[in-house]
């Protein structure tokens, strides 16, 4: 289909402005689908969360509550944008464009099938990490520009803990490089038709993908790590004051994000589009359902911790990382390089 | 030139800040002040350097409505002090008027007070454990306080006909006599928590997060909690033996067993564990009444009009959250001249700033929400 | 050692709590505690002691059980109940008699306390279950309890 689409555009138009004009048709397809996705997501919090409150949750707009976050998205699309007095209106409008850009930009390059990855670079996974750091400064100029003390708290946090399990999860994802001795998501996958790595990697796999989901949970500033919004503390943290589509940006980001780490370790560890012991090897399309399956799964866990685990204190959060975490994976760096280095992986 | 935070603080002492401290208005409106309490906090980065409770936001000046009431009328103003153990407040009332006239209610009446006033006091438990894990961030644990207390309400509102502000008691008896239900869904209720507590413990208490928040936070020594006068869960959490119920048994408390629940540690862990341990207690004082109610009236006759002998008067009881006392100045009239209620509360709530220092702020909120306040109680 | 034993009693404890919620959730089929209210207003009842807002009786020939002694309104802590009253000439005896005119109950100021109906010697006014008092304006609050052309019912005395 993208060949017939490539012929239409070439028929017309120059190579140049044909690439460009795919490009562009891409990033907007995109942009539609994980618009509507990211609802969808907010939607499966509620549930899940309701679910495991004893509650029903949203079940009232569309059949059992499909379309209740899309009401949501149009009253915020149609609030009023307050402010605070006396904020710093420029970084205050660009902050949740930020948070939001970087969001999307990382969906790019995920291998959902063969065939369906919009953009594979050599240094896809490197790549990924680079793109999920650059959130925090949104969050961090949010929080300091609202003119709220609230929010800057908010925001120093977020800059504390985000610089800190960034080396966690750039640990754990490293851990299994050197098993795929690449960093291009599609030989990453590769690399699995021989096993999914939490298999060939067995136990330091086991330990560097525990690792990734505690430092991914607190990447993507969720409870038990919402240091950040930390509602009864802070009361909202750093989007405070934000309100209408700017405030549904930072909503809506976290829960991409949280797609992104999900999507990120089904890569890494679960062997992306491959379904297990191959059984659908014959129909490749069917490699976007077992991707969203994994990643939905590992989704759910997250939902899980949310709405478990009560919440650290920023020390403690420190604590966890620098005494427990970072040693535990440098320690698992060199266990796998051994295991690499003396063939002791399991081959299917 | 004054800065925002000099201009806002309401106290001398607070004029001086170092350069590095600033001044955050922690309410009236926050998610952790359980209503509307006003914290000025002095916060150096993160730690607290100062706290300081203002209070008044919902004062409704009780105190003075007592006085113009009769004494029948003023059992339901006490349902809206300390609400979440209205039946004991109003308890606490009709005990004092009930010494005043020197008047002995039935055994019946004693032992359906008392098993009411447990019930309260673990509806009022499992809504505080509800809402302590809400404070440090596990907000499943509200719904699953509700889950039981609701049971409770249910039994309340079938044999009081309200589910939180009561007014059951009368001076001189009880308005009804029990819902022929009563003793079956007590029963029921009872049964069920017993299975319900563990899963609170498995959920909360032994959390190591949970665990780590609270062990060694906001520590009150056996000294300070008699010096603040701090009471009930608070100060036996530091291993002060306050308990009204044991110490000044009153209603049919004396003719129970039960030990009272004590901690010497006096962290925020110590206070959430004596609380986890009276609902145990509760439930054996329950247990030990439910199924012998004596037989009798269920009030006796006042007169319409009730008329206090010239003197003061005063009881106190244990409410959820402490002893609260009733004192009461008649000059022979029908209205009471003066009413007194040392509320729980308002002695607890004083304790923070000086527990509080030091810690940072997600330990502020955790040792409130281990004070169980709650602010009609302490403003009145 | 207690490094690592630290850890996995952490791992346990966590591990603890998940199994407690994912039990809820495993079960939330049926498991839901809250309701769907305006669904269920059918099968709503509430207990026959409920306090919902207090009413005055009438039986079918239009008469209630209210004499116009006052207890109630004395009894109110906050004023919620105005009695207004008058002596009038009962035919058939020909003696002076109070009846009540109108009984009025504020709703919004009342608090439910129910000392009126504790006070209340011929059981005039009883509790009526019903919960949805809201209404548009305040005014509405304000209601009389007895129906008009109503009278006191033979036989009730003081």
């Amino acid at each position: 289909m993208t060949k017939s689409i490539h012929q239409w555009l070439l028929s017309f138009m120059s190579e140049t402005a044909t690439s460009i004009t795919e490009m562009v048709l891409i990033a907007l397809v995109y942009l539609a689908i994980f618009a509507v996705a990211g609802l969808y997501l907010v939607l499966l919090e509620r549930r899940v969360a309701a679910w495991f409150q004893l509650r029903i949750g949203p079940n009232r707009v569309g059949f059992q509550g499909l379309l209740q976050t899309m009401a949501d998205a149009l009253k915020l699309v149609s609030k009023e944008l307050t402010g605070t007095d006396r904020a710093d209106k420029f970084l205050y409008n660009l902050a949740p464009y930020f948070v939001i850009i970087s969001a999307l930009m990382a969906l790019s390059v995920f291998p959902f099938t063969q065939e369906l990855q919009a953009f594979d670079i050599n240094i896809g996974i490197f790549f990924l990490i680079a793109i999920s750091s650059i959130g925090v400064i949104g969050i961090l100029l949010g929080g300091w520009s609202s003119n709220n003390k609230f929010s800057l708290i908010g925001a120093m946090r977020s800059g504390v803990q985000t610089i800190s399990y960034e080396l966690s999860v750039g640990l754990s994802l490293l851990t299994m490089i050197l098993l795929t001795s690449s960093l291009q998501l599609s030989e990453i996958v590769e690399v699995q038709k021989n096993g999914w790595l939490i298999v060939q990697g067995h136990i330091p796999a086991i330990i560097a993908f525990m690792i990734y989901m505690i430092a991914g949970t607190a990447e993507t500033n969720r409870a038990p790590f919402d240091m950040v919004e930390a509602e009864s503390e802070l009361g909202a943290g750093f989007h405070t004051e934000y309100s209408g589509m700017k405030f549904a940006y930072f909503f809506l980001a976290e829960f991409i994000n949280m797609f992104i780490i999900s999507a990120i370790a089904t890569t890494v560890f679960f062997g992306a589009w491959l379904s297990p012991f191959g059984i659908t090897e014959s129909i490749p399309w069917l490699g976007v359902f077992w991707f969203l399956g994994k990643t939905l799964l590992l989704v759910l866990l997250m939902m899980w911790f949310r709405w478990t685990f009560p919440r650290l204190r920023v020390d403690q959060l420190l604590t966890l990382e620098w005494k427990y975490l970072l040693p535990i994976n440098l320690v698992n760096i060199v266990l796998m390089a051994l295991i690499v280095w003396l063939n002791l992986t399991i081959q299917l | 030139m004054k800065t925002e935070a000099e201009k806002i603080a309401p106290t001398a002492t607070n004029i001086n800040f170092k350069s590095e401290e600033y001044f955050v208005n922690m309410g009236p409106q926050h998610p952790a002040t359980h209503g509307v309490l006003r914290l000025l906090l002095t916060i150096d980065g993160e730690i607290i350097k100062k706290v300081e409770p203002d209070l008044g936001y919902i004062h409704r000046s009780i105190e003075k409505m007592c006085e113009r009431n009769s004494y029948q009328q003023i059992v339901h103003l006490t349902d809206r002090m300390d609400y979440l153990s209205s039946h004991i407040n109003n308890e606490a009332v009709c005990l004092t008027v009930e010494k005043a006239l020197q008047l002995e209610v039935p055994d019946r009446v004693k032992v359906i007070r008392t098993i009411i006033g447990e019930l309260t006091r673990i509806a009022s438990h499992c809504l505080w454990w509800g809402v302590m894990g809400m404070d440090v961030g596990a907000l499943t644990t509200y719904f699953y306080g509700f889950r039981d207390r609701e049971m409770i309400n249910d039994i309340f509102e079938e044999t009081c006909g309200a589910r939180l502000t009561m007014n059951y008691n009368i001076p001189g008896g009880l308005m009804w006599d029990i819902h022929p239900n009563f003793v079956k869904r007590t029963k029921e209720f009872v049964a069920h928590f017993k299975t319900k507590i563990p899963e609170y413990d498995r959920l909360l208490t032994g959390n190591i997060i949970f665990q780590k928040r609270m062990k060694g936070v906001g520590i009150l020594s056996k000294e300070d909690a008699i010096s603040f006068g701090a009471s009930g869960p608070v100060a036996r959490g530091s291993g002060y033996s306050c308990d009204v119920r044991k110490h000044h048994p009153y209603s049919a408390l004396d003719k129970v067993t039960f030990n009272e629940a004590l901690k010497t540690e006096g962290d925020s862990l110590a206070r959430y564990q004596v609380r986890i341990q009276e609902m145990w207690e509760s439930l054996s004082i329950i247990e030990q009444l439910i199924d012998n109610i004596p037989e009798g009236d269920y009030k006796v006759a006042t007169n319409t009009v009730i008329k206090l002998p010239k003197g003061e008067y005063y009881q106190k009881v244990e409410t959820a959250r402490g002893e609260l006392g009733v004192y009461i100045v008649s000059t022979g009239t029908k209205n009471p001249y003066r009413v007194k209620f040392r509320s729980p509360g308002f002695s607890n709530i004083s304790l923070l700033n000086h527990i509080a220092v030091g810690g940072k702020i997600g330990d502020l909120v955790a040792t409130m929400a281990t004070l169980d306040i709650v602010v009609p109680d302490i403003d009145r | 050692m207690g490094y690592f034993s630290n850890i996995f009693n952490g791992i346990k404890t966590l591990l603890t709590g998940m199994s407690v919620t994912g039990k809820v959730f495993l079960h939330s089929r049926k498991g839901a505690i809250t309701q769907q209210y305006p669904d269920n207003r059918e099968t709503l009842k509430m207990f026959e002691r409920f306090r919902g807002e207090v009413v005055m009786p009438h039986n079918e020939n239009n008469e209630h059980r209210c004499t116009g002694c006052q207890k109630c309104e004395i009894a109110c802590p906050n004023g919620s109940i105005e009695i207004i009253w008058d002596r009038k000439v009962n035919p058939e005896t020909g003696k002076k008699k109070k009846q009540i005119d109108k009984h009025i109950y504020h709703l919004g100021l009342c608090t439910m306390c129910g000392l009126c109906i504790e006070a209340c010697p011929t059981d005039a006014i009883v509790w009526a279950q019903n919960y949805e008092n809201a209404v548009y304006d305040r005014s509405y609050l304000t209601k009389v309890l007895n129906q008009p052309g109503s009278k006191l019912m033979d036989g009730v005395e003081e």
